[in-house]
């Protein structure tokens, strides 16, 4: 049995250590924001936020994750009550598809957590890592923009970080 | 959908509930079907299903359902069939709830596909909800005993001068909607609409980024099981021999299914599932057969292989004379869709009847391929459509659900859940076909085009279902299946030679398209069909024509061409460009292109900007500018993103793209073997134009940008660099071959 701390709750999974967290997040844990897409760390649909970092999750085994901070798509916010950055991606329509767009907020939170004020050339250069197909990058850019400018005015009642405990 | 088209019983209901208001019945009389011969087709999808209630059923208690045999693949459509019936309904469009292909429930309207569901399923639907509205307001008009033409329908209700209102369920007992469509409407005007034309937020996107059950990857059925296929490392090659044991008893694993040189195994847990797949691959040897063709001389092979001629376009009038000749060939190679997700299929079997969850774009086609597949009747075979990744056409999608459906059907009793394997996805699905156009056409002494002369040499553009044989596991079975005859498509849409007419006006033009029925590599429709390769021909020639005419690539093109719309959108994107104004600088370019997709869809011009980077041959996107003129406009910004997308996507196949192989086997298998455009080389902005055209038909737009904007790139291309690529894609090595570095 192992530990994992998921969006902040206490979870013990029987999954076999080796077994990447992408399978234990949709499989034992049933969260659908992770996706599939390559696992080769090759296109960011995985992505999950690991201690503030973003990180493959179809390549990281469980095994190395017990007391370390896993954050999902499903930690941020709800359909109901959205995060600010979820809220930026309805409000740019920043989906076709939308399977890559769970890994492009999670890298985008990432980026938001740490860098409150990031330029377009930055914020470029973070999301290279993750790969969409439909050719969403425009109004990707533009949410991730835009929460940034809301996550500021967020920012200045209250602390980025308490989104980040959700 | 195959309703009875007069059932007596509910004519006697319509017969007194509409005499008040108008003729709307089902009753099929001698003299009404002489009158048939000469009435109007019925609008979009009603000519497949023309029971107003195969589209829209009211429940007593007032909830509205919209059924479309059309499928979500990412391109907003659920959310534009819901603007079009809640505006002709009169409805809140969160009031409506939309059913998508499935079936059991939907009508059979094909394929999702050619950039048709606006102008298929969105026209039925508008229209069925039109003479829904008109049904229930005659029925109203009895029920109040007020005139229909003083009663008037609002959220739910008709309501009457005196504001007495019926509840639209309460106008619905015995079947009153059972009915035929009439081949007319009592549309809204165009001034009148308060929804179809509104930027309707998309319904399917809130889920989408907070990680609700959106795709048929996120599906989990009670006792599912995970399973993994084996594939064979090439094309046809056949299963020797293989031990199971290993993997049969490895942690979690149901069993282990095969059946000739199709392979599969099911386990508790997915990953047990991927475990044990590797496991089984490395025990299985196979007798590779496949010998794939040169790529490095892949156009030559298309060219020498045998050719289905087809001449498209033939015509010949007197014109000035000649007085200079330019030729080209332009080539493409294999492209892929590549979905961000591998396909994926759930599948259960009761013993006696399956039932299909697929992101597949045809779900009877689907249906039929799977049925004969299995030898079960297809009444036992239920195909129903849940999303997936984006496919951009026939992918992986069918193949995963045939998958899905044998090993389902090889454990009775539970679901079965099979995701591919990113290698499976890019190694298997169908590829958009590597094509060659050859091209010749001269210019009189004004510099106008005198004659027009291109032939476009292509392989089928789709090797869809229902056939069984199209399933890659049907053509591994121990007792296999055979793919169909490759089709050429037809004309007016075409397929290979889908836009290989210019729409421009020309005095003399002949165009053939040389179908190739023999495919080296396993190819389908990739969205735009032949369209993207024949609008990169045409286009690219079109500049070539203007540099040698020594006019303006605008005024040469508006100079060809009559259509208003196409010159309106073609107008409106030089000017959002600033064209007229443009500035030249060393290593940047700008390129433009027009097409109207198929000839008779949305008409779409772009312009964009290029830097080269000298020294690595790298094509840098600037802006990109399109115009869309896609008919009424019912989701404008639905529109915008499929172009903004389609323009990305495009650039991406344009400035990247090609599969690669070798004689054993495919190359590229993952994204560093077949590298997509990525965030730090995506163009500094997109904006796209929408020209509403009231009152007009809904035209596809899903695929309008694919061939424009590979023109608009080579063309600024060559205007950066002095150099005409012709051969896509126009990566570094090509640009800096061209440019001498």
């Amino acid at each position: 049995m192992i530990t994992l701390n998921v969006n902040g709750r206490s979870r013990d999974v029987d999954d076999a250590p080796n077994t990447p967290l992408l399978y234990v997040l949709r499989g034992t844990l049933e969260l659908n924001g992770a996706k599939f897409g390559c696992g080769l760390g090759q296109c960011g649909a995985c992505t999950v936020v690991i201690d503030g970092k973003p990180v493959f999750s179809c390549l990281t085994p469980i095994s190395i994750l017990q007391g370390r901070k896993i954050t999902t798509l499903e930690g941020l916010g709800s359909e109901d009550a959205p995060s600010p950055l979820q809220r930026a991606f309805i409000e740019e329509q920043a989906a076709q598809c939308g399977y890559c767009i769970p890994g492009m907020i999670m890298r985008a939170h990432a980026l938001l957590t740490a860098n409150q004020s990031p330029t377009d050339a930055e914020i470029r250069e973070h999301m290279n890592a993750n790969l969409c197909r439909c050719g969403t990058h425009m109004r990707i850019l533009a949410a991730i923009n835009r929460a940034a400018g809301g996550m500021h005015a967020a920012g200045a009642r209250a602390p980025a970080k308490a989104e980040e405990e959700e | 959908m195959n309703a009875p088209l007069f059932n007596p019983s509910r004519r006697d209901v319509l017969a007194g509930a509409l005499v008040v208001s108008f003729s709307l019945r089902a009753i099929p009389s001698l003299a009404q079907e002489q009158e048939n011969v000469s009435k109007p087709p019925l609008p979009g999808s009603l000519k497949k299903a023309p029971m107003l209630d195969a589209w829209i059923r009211i429940d007593a208690d007032g909830s509205v359902t919209v059924f479309t045999g059309k499928c979500e693949i990412g391109q907003g459509v659920k959310t534009a069939l819901i603007q079009v019936a809640a505006e002709e309904l009169e409805l809140d469009p969160h009031a409506i709830h939309l059913v998508t292909a499935d079936t059991a429930r939907a009508a059979n309207e094909g394929f999702t596909s050619g950039s048709n569901s606006m102008k298929d399923s969105a026209s039925a639907i508008r229209n069925a909800a039109a003479q829904v509205r008109e049904i229930l307001i005659g029925i109203a008009a009895e029920r109040l005993g007020v005139a229909a033409d003083r009663l008037r329908a609002q959220s739910g209700a008709i309501i009457g001068p005196d504001n007495r209102r019926a509840a639209y369920g309460d106008l619905v007992a015995g079947n009153v909607l059972h009915v035929t469509a009439q081949p007319t409407s009592k549309l809204k005007a165009p001034d009148t609409l308060k929804i179809i034309g509104q930027s309707l937020p998309r319904i399917d996107i809130p889920g989408k980024v907070t990680g609700g059950v959106s795709y048929v990857h996120d599906l989990r059925l009670p006792g599912m099981v995970h399973a993994r296929v084996v594939r064979p490392p090439s094309y046809d090659a056949r299963l020797q021999s293989i031990d199971t044991s290993d993997a049969e008893k490895m942690p979690g694993v149901i069993k282990v299914v095969r059946d000739g040189s199709f392979l599969g195994i099911l386990a508790e847990r997915e990953f047990q599932a991927v475990t044990a797949m590797h496991a089984l691959a490395a025990a299985a040897k196979w007798d590779i057969a496949t010998k794939l063709p040169d790529e490095t001389n892949i156009s030559s092979i298309i060219e020498s292989l045998p050719a289905e001629d087809h001449v498209i376009a033939d015509k010949h009038a007197e014109s000035a004379s000649a007085t200079r000749t330019l030729q080209a060939v332009y080539r493409r190679p294999y492209q892929m869709h590549a979905s961000i997700g591998p396909s994926c299929a759930v599948a259960s079997f009761d013993g006696d009847a399956l039932t299909v969850w697929s992101h597949a774009q045809g779900m009877f086609p689907l249906r039929q391929a799977i049925a004969e597949m299995l030898r079960l009747p297809e009444e036992k075979v239920r195909c129903i459509h849940m999303e997936g990744a984006g496919c951009y056409g026939h992918n992986g999608a069918d193949d995963a659900a045939a998958d899905a459906a044998l090993l389902a059907s090889a454990l009775p009793g539970r679901p079965v859940r099979v995701q591919w394997m990113r290698e499976q996805e890019h190694q298997w699905e169908p590829y958009g076909p590597a094509m060659v156009s050859r091209t010749r056409a001269s210019l009189d002494a004004g510099g106008n085009i005198v004659d027009w002369w291109y032939e476009v040499r292509s392989n089928t553009h789709s090797t869809r279902p229902p056939g069984a044989g199209q399933l890659i596991a049907a053509r591994h079975l121990e007792t296999p299946f055979t793919p169909g005859p490759p089709r050429p498509g037809d004309q007016p849409e075409g397929a290979g030679d889908r836009n290989a007419v210019p729409l421009y006006v020309l005095s003399n033009v002949r165009v053939v398209h040389h179908f190739v029925p023999d495919m080296p590599l396993r190819v389908s429709a990739l969205r735009g069909l032949g369209a993207y390769h024949n609008i990169f021909a045409i286009e690219s020639f079109m500049d070539e024509l203007a540099a040698a005419a020594g006019a303006d690539a605008i005024e040469f093109r508006l100079r060809h061409l009559k259509d208003k719309r196409a010159r309106a959108v073609i107008t409106a994107a030089a000017e959002r460009f600033g064209w007229s104004s443009w500035q030249a600088a060393k290593g940047k370019g700008r390129g433009f292109a027009f097409a109207c997709y198929k000839n008779l869809a949305a008409f779409c011009a772009v312009a964009v900007e290029v830097n080269i980077e000298h020294e690595s041959g790298h094509v840098r996107l600037g802006r990109a500018i399109a115009a869309v003129d896609s008919g009424q406009a019912v989701n404008p910004d639905g529109i915008a993103n499929q172009i903004q997308g389609g323009i990305v996507q495009s650039a991406s196949w344009t400035l990247y793209e090609s599969v690669h192989f070798e004689p054993r086997r495919i190359l590229s298998q993952d994204w560093s073997t077949y590298p997509i455009l990525r965030f730090g080389t995506v163009p500094e902005s997109v904006d796209v134009y929408v020209i509403d055209a009231p009152g007009e038909p809904f035209l596809g737009t899903g695929e309008a940008a694919q061939g424009p904007t590979a023109a608009a790139i080579a063309n600024a291309v060559a205007n950066a660099t002095g150099v005409r690529i012709r051969d896509l894609p126009l990566n570094s090595a090509r640009v800096k071959a061209a440019i001498g570095v």
